[in-house]
């Protein structure tokens, strides 16, 4: 078994330094992974030796580049737990939310035929969030209500900023949707994903599952979960920028309209009309991001290996680590869950009287990379009542080391702007 | 601290961020302005109140980090009373400092930024420099309101 300390030195950029000559102590994982050597060495190779685009021309290295684009799809169906078919590439997990609600959206317009009826939304069908969603799961739900005449309704924030069971309750008969996240990219808890589902599919509506940040800290396996479908991105799990994934269940994405057109996604088209082919490629249209697939396979290759439950025990300890050094310092109120369970190794917080930027600002000085802002959820930030915070996320690479520096680089702020 | 952080939170800006001048809704304003920073969300709305070419009264409510309110309250303790012409001259040369790149302008052009010369390390970190003069477009902007509103 390797230790922590052998991870961090597989990632390149970790070895850098920041602010004068002082040790990168990174702390942004949350909004995206740094890469492993492998990663950039398996894109790297198919850049050099096999780049060509994928599904057209019959030449050795347009082959070479197809097949590397479909192992890639086939590693990261069995990384989630899916099936070849139902992995759908797309830019990021933004893309795939928004290519569920622009489906749901086609197929109200009349789009997909009988198959896609399934998908037509109402004037006052109901379509259910949550107060803790990231804005790429929230704002393409907003949209498709105005577009449809249906209702956007909410599942509130407990104090600690998990989900509300008694909530739940608005899930009722008119409900269509329920999107949620598996895990807060704020307050770092875990969903309880099996009564949610369960009770959307007593209500026959459809699951929709932000796996952002889950996909990439915890293992899991999106047919055991039983969500319709689910989205996530390659640059928080260790792959580059420029790829990620929806999942949806074979039959679903089977019956459901496409949403982007064009070249790659057709079979016969006419100057009237045009079929297209079944999912994935019905999802894939234009030339595709075939060297970050090909980092991605490199990605869930490298976390397999080191296998996800050891990661995600490393990083429970981080999250230990971090809420116990946290709640030492009295200016310090954490935006999330006070224990460590069903949590991810993610910290926001709020110091009293200091301004997020201003914290941010500071740590950097020292060389540790945070995140300040609303970090893409406002309303969140809102059911806390704060406008920003300072967010410390960590990933397999941190060290105990980088926490405690992070530690006390915030009681140095403290010191700084409080003076006390 | 390191100097760093010594130079780009200046006693002034971090007094003024704490005893901001200024901050409050004015009763009857001819011009206002509303300012977001979409980055981390901090807003600020100015309000003016014109007496002939005169910033006869300035107000401003608001939230965001220490360089945005210290700004906004400085080019209150500045600006009230003034004349608009001073008012848009002094916003020229605060946005030409911000970006200087952390570089002093000539020393009378320094001298006439007063307080606001404090900010001359603020344009060193390009993701503070929105913070710094987020007031300072609301401000031009309440002006124009306030004139052809
Ligand atoms: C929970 C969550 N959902 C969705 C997203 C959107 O991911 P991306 O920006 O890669 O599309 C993020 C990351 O920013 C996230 O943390």
């Amino acid at each position: 078994m390797t230790s922590v300390r052998d991870v961090a030195a597989d990632f390149p950029l970790l070895g850098r330094t920041v602010r004068g000559g002082k040790r990168l102590v990174y702390l942004d994982t949350g909004a995206t992974a740094q890469k492993p050597a492998a990663v950039l060495e398996a894109e790297r190779r198919f850049n050099t030796e096999s780049n060509a685009a994928v599904h057209r021309g019959a030449h050795q290295i347009a082959e070479e580049a197809t097949e590397a684009y479909e192992a890639a799809r086939a590693a990261v169906a069995q990384f989630v737990g899916a099936d070849f078919a139902e992995i759908v590439w797309t830019k990021n997990a933004t893309e795939a939310l928004n290519l569920v609600a622009y489906g749901f959206l086609n197929a109200t317009l009349g789009r997909g035929g009988a198959e896609a009826e399934q998908f037509r939304l109402a004037p006052g069908d109901e379509i259910v969030v949550t107060e803790l969603e990231h804005h790429a799961n929230l704002v393409p739900w907003q949209e498709l209500a105005a577009k449809t005449g249906a209702v956007l309704r909410w599942i509130p924030v407990t104090d600690e900023g998990r989900l509300d069971p008694a909530g739940f309750e608005v899930i009722g008969e008119r409900t269509r949707i329920v999107a949620f996240t598996h895990a807060s990219n704020v307050t770092g808890a875990v969903t309880d994903v099996a009564p949610l589902v369960q009770r959307a599919r007593s209500v026959g509506a459809y699951t929709v599952l932000d796996a952002c940040q889950s996909a990439a800290h915890l293992p899991i396996d999106l047919h055991c979960l039983g969500v319709d479908f689910a989205a996530f991105s390659g640059h928080k799990m260790l792959a580059p920028t420029g790829v990620g994934a929806l999942y949806g269940r074979a039959e679903l994405l089977d019956a459901m309209p496409p949403v982007l057109t064009g070249g790659s996604m057709v079979e016969i088209v006419t100057m009237e009309e045009t079929t297209f082919m079944p999912p994935p490629q019905r999802f894939e249209a234009g030339t595709q991001m075939v060297a970050q697939t090909v980092g991605m396979h490199a990605a869930v290759d490298y976390l397999s290996e080191l296998g996800m439950d050891r990661m995600a025990a490393h990083e429970h300890r981080l999250t230990q680590l971090m809420l116990e050094g946290l709640a030492e310092i009295p200016e310090v109120r954490v935006l999330g869950p006070a224990s460590a369970e069903d949590r991810l190794a993610v910290a926001a917080f709020d110091v009293e009287g200091v301004h997020p930027h201003d914290v941010g600002q500071v740590l950097d000085d020292d060389g540790i990379a945070v995140r300040v802002g609303h970090h893409c959820a406002q309303p969140v930030h809102r059911a806390f009542g704060v406008h920003a915070s300072t967010r410390a996320s960590a990933g397999i690479y941190t060290t105990e080391a980088d926490v405690e520096a992070f530690l006390a680089g915030l009681r140095r702020v403290v010191q700084f702007f409080r003076g006390g | 601290m390191s100097s760093a952080m010594q130079q780009l939170y200046q006693q002034v800006i971090l007094d003024h961020s704490r005893q901001r001048s200024g901050y409050g809704e004015l009763d009857q304003p001819q011009g206002e302005s509303f300012q977001v920073n979409p980055t981390c969300g901090d807003e600020c709305r100015v309000q003016v109140r014109l007496d002939g070419r005169r910033l006869g009264q300035l107000g401003w409510t608001g939230r965001g980090c220490s360089i945005s309110q210290a700004s906004l309250s400085i080019m209150h303790e500045m600006l009230e009373g003034e004349s608009i012409d001073d008012a848009e001259e002094l916003g020229e040369l605060f946005r030409e400092l911000m970006h200087a790149r952390g570089k002093e302008l000539e020393p009378q052009k320094q001298e006439q930024l007063e307080d606001l010369s404090a900010f001359t390390g603020v344009a060193q970190y390009p993701a503070r420099i929105k913070c710094a003069l987020l007031g300072w477009m609301a401000l031009r902007d309440a002006i124009i309101q306030a004139q052809h509103g």
